[in-house]
């Protein structure tokens, strides 16, 4: 009775070289994009990490590479941060709380709204820049402002919050709704009182990501003008620059002392991001609630 | 004399549980709310409009036939020409090494978060691949034209100081998480039932992840390769800083090309009078960027909702 028992081994080693080569090749897969991540942060370190001083953070550009530095662009990128906090969160949680709380899923017209935010959420992000060139700096005659690079970015980024949102809703249970409901709350009260301070760390968590993701966005600014000489403080409706925009700049430029002062504003807007990027996972991580 | 007889049988009316009034302020807030939802839809039609009425134009002075065919695209030339081919055909192979980049290792990265990495690994590696995610395109950019075109030529590939191959391939590595997240969701969605059963009849792992969960997976999977794809032809920074700018039909990726998305960001950041031929070209290419990419996200989100409706 040996034969079954040999044929059971063989095969199985086999599939056990088998699985070995095919569980290789997937931890290839997954660390390829880990292998170039630690490529690109220790290149543009090692490249920029000498430019990263006070001139960087607080000179506006300039011809000479010893000089030349990003405040006004990061000034630019701050204020950016700001309107579109006050933006983005309002009009993606309000739009939230639409879908999940108030609008009746059998109606045509909110199976479309579901649809038209999950193919914005698709659209390329330069498209997002075409429409403010149309609109908002040639068509109402705002210019190239400030506040026309905020709304397109508002814009660009409102799917990605309405998502978040949603989830973080979706998330409360039913139970704490219908609990209120029963002590005579009004629907509003319900949503007010109970549903979004629970919903407030997953939305606060997906509005950080979303932001990052904003102020690391370089193509729609390009379209929206922000590609310009800014040496004084940016205002609302004025000229303006965001950091991404002016590393775009620096790149482009023939000598070589300017790809090192690029790396050096990337570290800057790294550093700014993966900042975020930890807040918000931190955030997850000591205030999710499962229920 | 109020009487609080119950034995009446007339409760509704004498205990009305609902509110006296029609509440005013409960409706002014669902308005509110309805108008931030409508924000996103006003978006849509902004886009359409912005893309569409300019290029109304632009096609009236030149011919669509001619636009669509033309082999040579030259605007800011004299003489002009209007052929977009050299564009598409550039944003193809852009999109070609990033698909052979991105598939393969996104997949491979979804069938191991899902089926293989214990859950604290798991918990290390999503995060992780979310910020690889949120990397900057600019950052990428400057990564293929300083370091990864110069470790191409020093490998003996080659290559242009701009070329596609190298954006390319640099925009797949950017989309692995793109492919990888939403793979990962679909496979998530399989019921432990099935691969347990699998189990149960002697199947290896590997058998698990490529006869029983790929294939349940499948349309997710195909939604998220959808999907990728549709991000690699509306990519703008990598190609616009590291693939080059000029405009021809080349498929050696080595040469430099220019792509749908680096004509648009290229022509848009320069001051083009309002209303001149120039100007209209960024909304005619635009809108046939938006075109592709909006039947690619329709399919995606179709093929999504599919594996949700199954399984769910």
């Amino acid at each position: 009775m040996s034969v079954p028992a040999d044929t059971l081994a063989r095969s199985s080693q086999g599939d056990r070289i088998r699985g070995t080569a095919f569980y290789a090749l997937l931890l290839v897969s997954i660390t390829i994009g880990f292998l170039l991540l630690g490529v690109l942060l220790v290149d543009v370190v090692r490249k920029g990490i000498g430019y990263v001083d006070p001139t960087l953070l607080g000179e506006p550009n300039s011809s000479d590479p010893n000089e030349a530095g990003a405040g006004p662009a990061i000034r630019g990128t701050i204020y950016m941060m700001l309107l579109l906090l006050v933006m983005v969160v309002p009009l993606g949680v309000g739009t939230a709380l639409y879908l999940e709380e108030y609008a009746n899923r059998d109606r045509w017209y909110n199976r479309l709204l579901e649809i038209n935010i999950q193919n914005l959420a698709a659209v390329p992000s330069i498209v997002y820049g075409i429409l403010g060139l149309a609109f908002i700096v040639r068509g109402i005659g705002l210019g190239r402002v400030l506040l026309a690079g905020a709304v397109i970015l508002t814009l660009l980024v409102l799917p990605t919050v309405i998502v978040a949102s949603r989830e973080a809703i979706r998330a409360v249970p039913d139970s704490i709704r219908q609990g209120a409901y029963a002590l005579g709350a009004t629907q509003w009260q319900v949503v007010w009182r109970q549903v979004l301070p629970a919903a407030i760390p997953g939305i606060a968590t997906g509005s950080i990501l979303a932001l990052a993701r904003a102020i690391g966005e370089t193509a729609p600014l390009l379209l929206v003008g922000a590609l310009t000489f800014v040496s004084v403080n940016p205002t609302l409706l004025g000229s303006f620059t965001a950091l991404p925009v002016q590393i775009y700049q620096w790149i482009g430029r023939p000598q070589e002392d300017f790809r090192l002062l690029a790396a050096a504003g990337i570290i800057v807007l790294l550093a700014i991001l993966l900042t975020m990027n930890a807040f918000a996972i931190w955030l997850r991580n000591r205030y999710q609630r499962r229920w | 004399m109020t009487t609080h007889d119950l034995t009446a049988g007339a409760q509704p009316e004498a205990l009305p549980l609902r509110a006296a009034g029609r509440r005013w302020g409960e409706d002014g807030i669902k308005l509110v709310l309805a108008l931030c939802a409508l924000v996103s839809v006003a978006t849509t039609i902004g886009i359409i409009v912005a893309l569409v009425l300019p290029s109304i134009e632009f096609f009236r002075e030149i011919s669509i036939v001619d636009f669509f065919s033309g082999d040579r695209w030259a605007p800011l030339f004299e003489p002009a020409s209007f052929g977009v081919q050299p564009l598409l055909v550039g944003t193809l192979v852009v999109t070609f090494w990033a698909c052979v980049v991105c598939l393969p290792c996104g997949l491979g990265a979804a069938i191991y978060l899902s089926e293989y990495a214990r859950p604290r690994v798991r918990s290390i590696l999503k995060p992780a691949l979310e910020t690889l995610a949120g990397i900057p395109t600019v950052v990428f950019g400057f990564f293929a034209l300083t370091f990864f075109t110069p470790l191409l030529q020093d490998l003996g590939v080659g290559v242009n100081v701009f070329n596609v191959l190298s954006a390319g391939l640099v925009v797949g590595v950017m989309l692995i998480p793109v492919v990888a997240s939403v793979s990962e969701d679909a496979m998530a969605a399989v019921p432990q039932d099935l691969r347990d059963g699998a189990y149960a009849l002697g199947s290896t792992r590997l058998q698990v992840s490529t006869r029983i969960v790929v294939p349940a997976a499948i349309s997710g999977i195909i939604a998220s390769y959808v999907l990728a794809i549709s991000r690699a032809v509306g990519e703008t920074m990598i190609v616009l800083i590291a693939a080059g700018g000029i405009a021809q039909i080349a498929f050696d990726p080595r040469e430099q090309q220019q792509t749908m998305t680096a004509f648009i960001g290229a022509t848009g950041i320069g001051d083009v009078p309002t209303g001149s031929i120039e100007y209209k070209t960024i909304f005619a290419v635009g809108l046939t960027l938006f075109v592709i990419t909006f039947v690619m996200n329709m399919i995606s989100i179709r093929l999504v909702r599919r594996f949700r409706e199954i399984y769910e």
